[in-house]
């Protein structure tokens, strides 16, 4: 790989700590795949239940990368219009009218002319192309929302970092940025997009690492409490309900109690708090009550005993 | 930072080639090009560390998260013996033999969940066919399946294979050109208005693509349904392979995905493939746990894009009704529609009187027959119009 820009990390352990700086907490698979992506050029596919920190590993490398983030948010019927560029047609009109009025310029010249870079407007994936003194980080979000067609254009973008305007030509990166596409999930991508990935399952953490993300995340919540605030959690995850809470959610709960100046969980700070965590009235109705209390009890008899 | 020397690495790589294929055979689909991937990226992450090899691979030969556990049995019975880099011998028999090995987690669960009595009666079906029941297709139409030789089923298996399933299309948000859509397409309209010589320019229009819905079919595979649930294997590997976007399980006491199965062309294989991979035929219901798990386990992946489903049972429920309120309530606000096929629906005076049944029916916004090719045909007129009023028990 000629050229590396010189803060790409050499090493697995490199990649950690530059994530690390960045306030993001990842597993050692985690890092290993962002690792490759980086130094393959490959575009990296994560996938994962909704608030596990998708979206926040493409925030992280701009920022400790020292990148421009485009971002792209992806939704049905996507096209290219808003994806990738658009011309400007009320200036392009404007132009018409204006070389009409000056009568002189032939039909021809004036194609070349309305349709030329001047009058184009940059999307998302186009920007993300463009030459730069350090290439972008593209952030390519739930990419399951958008439809097939949208999907299968992508391809062309993902395999070689161009795009075709017909009027204008093929612009390609001269070094390919960053591309961490990521999905919910809530249907398959194709296969030949995830072909041209590196693909990473992003799972709720343990324990200990979502201790630490607590405390890197909501610096306020006294140690006593992010250790509850968490266990709790934890606890939550085993249970069979709709929609498990998210680290998002976990990080919520804990600056909720903050914010609160409560220094330990109670039955009732919980229950009046659980709307932080679940977002579905069924699994609120199931653990409001004496579910919450059994938990905590037994969360306090498992503190007690560790420590 | 390759540590490996020239020879060494000629070991691992064909390991490493060994590996993909029996993760093939597994059946984790790992492309000849991804081996290549393999081999570039460990020369980058080094292989002095087992985790960071495993992740390695795991990031190159993984793309989805169900193959995970596969590669996880066929990475530890593969790689067992072999202390990185110390006893690795290129193409031996040993590899080739550990290979076998690693297929084992793919093998199990097919020979475990085996059955061989569906087979058997789909088998059964066949050899009959030139008997004397070679009725008029007319009169097969309208008998129901429940009382049919083997022949006429396999004569109303051919009627079902035509049927399509026109489910309303509703409209998307992706555009197309259309001379008389409601939007101006301005691009084009500044196209054309080069190329013409007039003052006029005249506009292109554009208006939004209609298509199909996702379809989910969950289809009671139970005791009480055995008649009747070969007809609708039929039936769903013909809307299946009708069309995109279709996801199909199966349930009795516990929920499958046969989707992948049915997507096979040829009927007889794909069933086969279904009888293979599935446990609890015939046998007794849990609709309300199944419902649930499906809830949680496939609702948010298959009804993402406003999908219709279709619920095919008798709605005899061995459980009496637990969960059933919860999960077909959650069901029905997770879909755009849900429809219910009661092959039970055929007796005139039916009603609904078992608990199931009962507590189904308040939360379907379409209940209708299906107990012979006549009816599934009515299916598909039902389903094309907008709404049915929902069923009202004879006074």
């Amino acid at each position: 790989m000629p050229d590396k820009p010189r803060s790409q990390p050499d090493s697995i352990d490199d990649t950690q700590q530059l994530l690390s700086d960045g306030d993001y907490v990842a597993s050692r698979p985690l890092c290993t795949a962002i690792f490759l992506a980086l130094r393959m050029g490959r575009p990296l596919l994560l996938e994962g239940e909704a608030g596990v920190g998708k979206t926040e590993i493409a925030k992280v490398l701009a920022q400790t990368l020292d990148r421009r983030l485009i971002r792209l948010q992806c939704y049905e019927g996507l096209d290219i219009a808003s994806a990738v560029y658009e011309w400007n047609y009320s200036r392009q009109m404007i132009e018409i009218r204006l070389a009409e009025a000056a009568g002189n310029e032939s039909r021809q010249t004036l194609e070349d002319d309305i349709f030329s870079e001047r009058f184009l407007i940059r999307r998302p994936l186009l920007q993300a192309l463009e030459p730069s003194p350090m290439p972008p980080v593209l952030l390519i979000d739930e990419l399951d929302r958008s439809d097939e067609p949208f999907e299968a254009y992508l391809l062309e973008v993902l395999a070689d970092y161009q795009v075709t305007i017909p009027e204008i030509g093929t612009i390609r990166a001269e070094q390919p940025p960053i591309v961490v596409i990521t999905s919910n999930r809530t249907r398959e991508i194709h296969d030949a997009v995830k072909r041209r990935c590196l693909y990473h399952w992003i799972d709720y953490p343990g324990s200990a690492d979502e201790l630490e993300i607590v405390q890197r995340k909501a610096p306020r919540a006294e140690q006593a409490l992010a250790r509850e605030v968490v266990a709790f959690v934890q606890k939550l995850r085993a249970m069979d309900l709709f929609k498990l809470p998210g680290i998002a959610e976990t990080i919520d709960w804990a600056n909720a109690m903050v914010e609160l100046n409560r220094v330990s969980l109670d039955p009732e700070v919980v229950n009046d708090t659980l709307g932080a965590l679940l977002k579905y009235q069924d699994d609120v109705a199931r653990v409001r009550g004496d579910e919450a209390t059994r938990i905590l009890s037994e969360i306090r008899a498992e503190l007690s005993l560790t420590h | 930072m390759p540590t490996a020397t020239n020879s060494r690495s000629g070991y691992l790589s064909e390991n490493i080639v060994h590996f993909a294929r029996a993760l093939r055979r597994a059946g984790v689909p790992v492309g000849p090009d991804r081996v290549l991937d393999a081999l570039h990226a460990l020369t980058l992450t080094g292989i002095d560390r087992r985790d960071d090899f495993y992740w390695t691979l795991a990031a190159l030969f993984l793309n989805r998260r169900e193959h995970f556990e596969m590669f996880d049995q066929a990475f530890g019975l593969f790689w067992r013996h072999r202390e990185l880099m110390e006893s690795i011998r290129p193409g031996s028999e040993e590899a080739d033999a550990t290979a076998d090995d690693s297929t084992i987690p793919g093998q199990r669960v097919a020979e475990a969940l085996g059955l061989t009595r569906e087979v058997d009666l789909l088998e059964q079906a066949e050899p009959d066919q030139t008997g004397t029941a070679a009725s008029h297709a007319e009169q097969l139409r309208l008998k129901d399946f429940d009382s049919m030789s083997s022949a006429e089923l396999a004569e109303a298996k051919r009627l079902i294979a035509k049927l399509r399933l026109p489910i309303a299309q509703i409209r998307t948000r992706r555009l197309f050109p259309s001379a008389h859509g409601r939007l101006i397409d301005m691009r084009a309209t500044l196209r054309s208005s080069l190329r013409g010589s007039t003052d006029i320019i005249p506009l292109a229009r554009r208006t939004f693509r209609k298509r199909h819905p996702p379809l989910v079919v969950l289809c009671d595979i139970s005791g009480s349904m055995s008649r009747y649930s070969r007809m609708f294997l039929h039936f769903m590997h013909a809307i299946t392979n009708d069309r995109d976007r279709v996801h199909t399980f199966v349930f009795g006491t516990r929920l499958s995905n046969v989707t992948r199965y049915l997507r096979h062309r040829d009927v007889d294989i794909a069933l086969g493939e279904v009888s293979r991979a599935v446990s609890d035929w015939s046998g007794g219901t849990r609709i309300g746990a199944t419902i649930s798990e499906f809830n949680l386990r496939w609702s948010r992946r298959v009804l993402g894009q406003n999908a219709v489903v279709l619920l095919i049972s008798d709605g005899l429920d061995r459980d009496g009704g637990a969960q059933l309120n919860e999960s077909m309530d959650r069901l029905r606000k997770s879909c755009r529609r849900l429809i219910w096929l009661n092959p039970l629906l055929r007796f005139d005076g039916f009603q609904p009187i078992a608990t199931g049944v009962r507590i189904m029916l308040e939360h379907v916004d379409d209940f209708l027959p299906a107990h012979n090719v006549d009816s599934l045909a009515e299916l598909t007129e039902a389903l094309a119009r907008a709404h049915q009023a929902p069923f009202k028990p004879p006074a």
